[in-house]
């Protein structure tokens, strides 16, 4: 009888915090459903890709003060996260860092009607990062695919011919992401092909600034993230296809004519023709002023017309 | 007057309904919970490969060649982080508990608790954030690793997280204790020490047990600390300087971008299911532990 009585204020506290959770995930999805729906727009929402968020939350910012009465509201996610949003028809636009897949383009013709439209607004190269003591310089998309890739055997900078100062032992440290976010998905595809896996045991940070921030910090690391996630604590690697071909350093010179290996396309996806609000934003994205933002966020702009 | 008495048993009568309400919500909000989650996972229950989710340590959920669900090393990842979280918060959280109810001068030990209750305000993605930035360098640094993500660092992340539940439940549990015991004690002549070995920790056993196992529940449930602290490595640990990945950390990872119903995040929901029973377990044995040390 004489237990301290210890679990009924916890047992309340769960209680509300169940309940003011509940209210909050009520008013959100009410709140959601109004948004993009008003008939004189207001507020643009825009969800996706992790890589693009800083990019269009810049965008946001330099428009509202051309456009007051138009507000542009952006979150991260993912490009998966994007896509199935606009497919639920709860964002008018979505970043993607990869194209749809069709199975997605499917699937919003299915739920929502209407064909999805792809904007090209720049490109995104990846970069391979490695501890700025790294001796490294250069390396070849097959010597990622032996690092990174499951049939892959290297598990040693030795192995590259590197000694890595300062770090114990010569382990390479693999730093990757979870596993569904576009940039996992692209760089997979990029070194091992279209049903290549990746080996398991590397570190799978949640953030692309995460993965820079982490190889800064670890002497014996190599990750991949966005080019514009570069700092100086960090060296980027120039990339050669095949062993022999001239190793290319990521810059936007290289991205668009082709030559850096591990480039890609950054895309917003509209369902159907966008309506003139959103017209108007993503003509201004192409604008000058909107590819001057690309070029400062650390991406490489669309080439001049 | 018949209208006041009968005011008096209506307020009665509502808040007696209004307390029971909330009585039975708790239950209703359990159950509820397990429902949802069964629900989002069950019809891939009779689909999936047991054999290869349980043994197998190949989790590749969105692979485009043969998606994967194994999830041992996951379990290896949650089991090793919580047990060493525990070894290094329940000696430390018992000790503290102690010397707070026990030892201390009363002007130190209000101090001392409001201090032990801020640790336990601080969120965990703060706690998570401290494990990369601050613990990281300084696990290489100290212990000539290559990487200082990994089961060492989770678990003295989760080790802070659950000291403060500890030594708070705990001392509750001490200060419980009927004064007429340490008096008795103290009378037979026992030394101060003696008194917290032979006489109060025996008295307090049911408190401390539930101080520990509430400790052992936050570590196995913590998230977002141990995603960013582990290293969140597919990998079974062979030592504590090995990265590994909880499966709490991966269905906070992956639920996100895991597209709605489709396998991935179901495989994800029935991790879910197979958390709420293992601390549903957890909880069972402890009570009838409780309950068999009550009856003796």
């Amino acid at each position: 009888m004489k237990r301290p009585q210890k679990n009924v204020p916890y047992l309340s506290t769960f209680f509300l915090i169940g309940l003011v959770s509940l209210w909050a995930a009520a008013c959100r999805s009410g709140g959601q459903e109004a948004g993009p729906r008003q008939g004189k727009a207001r507020i643009i929402q825009n969800t996706g890709s992790d890589t693009m968020v800083n990019l269009a939350q810049a965008w946001a910012e330099a428009y509202s003060p051309i456009h007051p009465e138009i507000s542009v509201e952006v979150s991260g996610g993912g490009s998966g996260t994007g896509i199935a949003a606009l497919i639920n028809g709860t964002v008018d636009i979505a970043n993607c860092s990869r194209k749809m897949e069709p199975a997605e383009i499917q699937r919003a013709r299915e739920s929502a009607g209407k064909e999805p439209r792809e904007h090209l607004i720049g490109y995104d190269a990846l970069a391979i990062y490695v501890h700025k003591q790294n001796p490294l310089e250069e390396i070849t998309l097959e010597q990622l695919a032996e690092i990174y890739g499951e049939k892959g055997k290297w598990t040693r900078w030795a192995d590259l011919g590197v000694k890595i100062p300062q770090a114990a032992g010569d382990e390479i440290i693999r730093i990757s992401r979870q596993s569904n976010s576009g940039t996992f998905a692209y760089f997979r595809e990029a070194i091992l092909g279209h049903s290549g896996d990746f080996k398991l045991g590397s570190r799978d940070l949640h953030g692309s600034k995460d993965v820079v921030e982490l190889v800064s910090r670890t002497p014996g690391a190599i990750g991949y993230s966005g080019m514009g996630y570069g700092t100086g604590e960090v060296k980027k690697l120039r990339v050669a296809r095949k062993a022999g071909e001239k190793a290319v350093e990521p810059n936007s010179e290289t991205t668009l004519n082709g030559t850096y290996p591990i480039s890609r396309p950054l895309l917003m996806y509209t369902l159907g023709e966008p309506d003139s609000h959103l017209r108007a934003y993503l003509d201004w994205i192409h604008s000058d002023a909107g590819q001057a933002i690309v070029t400062q966020s650390g991406y490489v702009a669309l080439p001049k017309k | 007057m018949s209208g006041r008495r009968k005011t008096a048993v209506l307020t009665e009568k509502t808040m007696e309904a209004l307390i029971r309400l909330c009585g039975v919500s708790a239950v209703v909000f359990v159950f509820g919970i397990f429902f949802f989650v069964f629900r989002e996972g069950y019809d891939l229950l009779p689909r999936l490969d047991y054999r290869e989710f349980f043994t197998s340590i190949e989790w590749y959920p969105t692979s485009q060649n043969r998606v994967r669900y194994g999830i041992l090393a996951l379990l290896a990842g949650t089991f090793s982080v919580t047990v060493l979280a525990m070894l290094l918060a329940v000696p430390f959280g018992l000790g503290a508990a102690i010397y707070v109810s026990e030892f201390c001068p009363p002007k130190r030990r209000e101090t001392l608790k409001v201090i032990i209750e801020l640790l336990a305000a601080i969120p965990s993605v703060v706690w998570g954030f401290i494990g990369l930035t601050v613990m990281n360098p300084l696990i290489i640094y100290l212990f000539r690793v290559p990487i200082g993500l990994n089961v060492l660092n989770g678990g003295i992340i989760l080790a802070l997280m659950s000291v403060p539940i500890i030594v708070s439940i705990a001392e509750d549990a001490l200060k419980a204790v009927p004064d007429t015991y340490r008096e008795a004690a103290l009378a037979l002549g026992a030394t101060r020490w003696q008194t917290v070995y032979r006489v109060l920790l025996p008295a307090a056993r049911n408190g401390l047990l539930a101080a520990v196992l509430l400790g052992v529940g936050r570590a196995i449930g913590e998230t977002m600390a141990v995603l960013m602290a582990t290293g969140h490595a597919v990998h079974i640990p062979t030592s504590v300087f090995d990265s590994v990945r909880t499966l709490t950390a991966t269905v906070a990872a992956e639920m996100g971008e895991a597209p709605v119903h489709s396998d991935h995040y179901k495989v994800l929901f029935v991790i879910g299911i197979l958390l709420f029973t293992l601390t549903f377990l957890v909880n069972l044995i402890a009570d009838l532990t409780v309950r068999g040390i009550r009856n003796k």
